[in-house]
């Protein structure tokens, strides 16, 4: 089990000249670590610093001891934007057949990953003719590719039904055993149950950090939205 | 730059392509058909041995600077292109995978527009007539490297179109077609000098008219240069880190 996957320190972005992220400092291991907050407050940004796609004004991030987005880590970490990287004038399978080449990873992994999400049905339909929840799946068995040692998700269960929520969740939950370090973002305060750790997130700063139990005894509720509310109150006040 | 990564996107884009039949008629048959209407414009005259050969380097270079900006834009703003960016996808690998990706279309679509031209409409290429086709395919890359270059400089696709009065109808206009290049005012024999489709013009009409050489292949590199040129700005343009 990775000890510490990410240690950010400083870490500064600015967008026009407002701080998106000022000054935030966090350190993420293995296990199923829930990104939580308001959307627009930062998640996403946080996550694009992750993977080194994001223009950063001060700090570091290093990612298993070396700079985010350095090289030797460009296929140790899988990484899902919001809309579903995948390119929809292709089928499910050529979709993974191209990025598994630029892995450099077999034709085995395609249908592992295809197995993984649940799309061997429509493994060979074009992804523009599936459902929204669908072309998401697609999206997140790219990033399952050659199995990261870090997988960043930035709220891959939008949209989807419940039961498919559930089982994303245990397959989060799967990987995590199998010693990949997961953040999943979610602004569905529900959803945070199901990690092992939470960071709560406001307005460009991380106002909560533990275990869903931690959170929930530390404002003294019984559950995580409620927590959130109370910490934003003693946060303002 | 790796082989294995560039192959794979030149062979997705492919695939891209011959999914879309409507764009792969288009690119393959609207050359053919415009060089057969010039053809029928000036039946019983000499002016379609004239005009005939600089069509045949326009077509290459403006359909694939419309299809490339438009396809490349599509990249960036899907959320493909940054994905691409974060796993080990080499600059190079994505634009020169794009460039074979077209200059193979180019191949074949100038390989169609060529021997159309030399067979049916009886056009007169003293040259030897594979050499036509490579200079079509240069052509070709030159127009994916451009058109690579300014999708940096758009934000819809409905503006990456609007690129094409900017950046190509000027070349048309000083390539040689309307005035002979060595005609014009002296400024714009200047300014017809610096732009590449200007030796791809010169290059065809050398091949159609005399059986030397030499003068095509300098042409040929001073249109490669400048593909490559694109190329290096165009890759300038592809920022792993994005604000």
């Amino acid at each position: 089990m990775v000890k510490n996957a990410v240690e950010i320190r400083g870490l500064r972005v600015v967008r026009g000249d407002r701080p998106v992220l000022d000054q935030l400092d966090v350190t993420i291991g293995g296990g199923v670590t829930g990104l939580l907050g308001p959307s627009g407050c930062g998640k996403s940004t946080l996550m694009r610093c992750l993977v080194g796609v994001q223009r950063v004004a001060g700090g570091t991030v290093s990612v298993f001891g070396r700079p985010a987005g350095s090289r030797g880590l460009r296929d140790k970490v899988g990484y899902v934007t919001q809309a579903a990287s995948v390119y929809d004038d292709l089928t499910v399978a050529e979709n993974l057949h191209f990025f598994a080449r630029v892995l450099g990873v077999g034709s085995p992994e395609v249908d592992r990953v295809i197995e993984e999400v649940d799309l061997a049905g429509q493994r060979d339909r074009v992804v523009g003719r599936l459902s929204g929840g669908q072309r998401g799946r697609a999206s997140l068995a790219v990033a399952l590719l050659g199995t990261p040692d870090l997988l960043v998700l930035d709220e891959p269960t939008v949209g989807l039904d419940p039961v498919l929520r559930v089982e994303l969740w245990a397959l989060f939950h799967r990987l995590a055993d199998a010693g990949t370090a997961v953040l999943v973002s979610s602004h569905v305060m529900d959803e945070a149950e199901r990690c092992s750790r939470l960071l709560l997130m406001r307005e460009g700063r991380i106002i909560a950090d533990g275990t869903p139990a931690e959170i929930k005894e530390k404002a003294g509720v019984d559950d995580v939205e409620s927590a959130f509310l109370a910490i934003v109150r003693e946060d303002t006040a | 730059m790796s082989p294995r990564i560039l192959g794979a996107v030149a062979g997705r884009v492919l695939v891209q392509l011959r999914r879309d039949h409507r764009t792969l008629a288009m690119l393959l048959v609207l050359p053919c058909a415009l060089i057969t209407l010039l053809w029928w414009m000036f039946e019983d005259t000499p002016i379609f041995d004239e005009v005939g050969p600089a069509l045949l380097a326009l077509f290459p270079f403006i359909v694939m600077f419309l299809v490339t900006s438009v396809t490349t834009l599509r990249e960036r703003s899907g959320g493909t292109l940054e994905r691409l960016l974060a796993m080990p996808m080499g600059k190079l690998d994505f634009l020169l995978g794009y460039g074979v990706a077209f200059g193979v279309v180019a191949a074949v679509q100038s390989v169609l527009a060529v021997g159309l031209s030399v067979t049916l409409l009886d056009l007169d290429v003293q040259g030897p007539v594979w050499l036509l086709t490579v200079v079509a395919v240069v052509d070709a890359v030159l127009g994916t490297a451009l058109g690579l270059f300014v999708s940096a400089f758009a934000q819809t696709e409905f503006q990456a179109v609007q690129f094409m009065p900017l950046i190509v109808i000027p070349q048309i206009l000083l390539c040689g077609l309307f005035v002979p290049r060595d005609q014009l005012p002296d400024a714009l024999s200047v300014i017809s000098d610096l732009l590449p489709l200007s030796y791809a013009v010169d290059a065809m009409t050398t091949l159609t008219t005399t059986t030397e050489t030499g003068d095509v292949w300098v042409d040929l590199a001073v249109v490669a240069a400048f593909a490559v040129g694109a190329l290096a700005l165009g890759a300038a343009t592809l920022r792993r880190r994005t604000p």
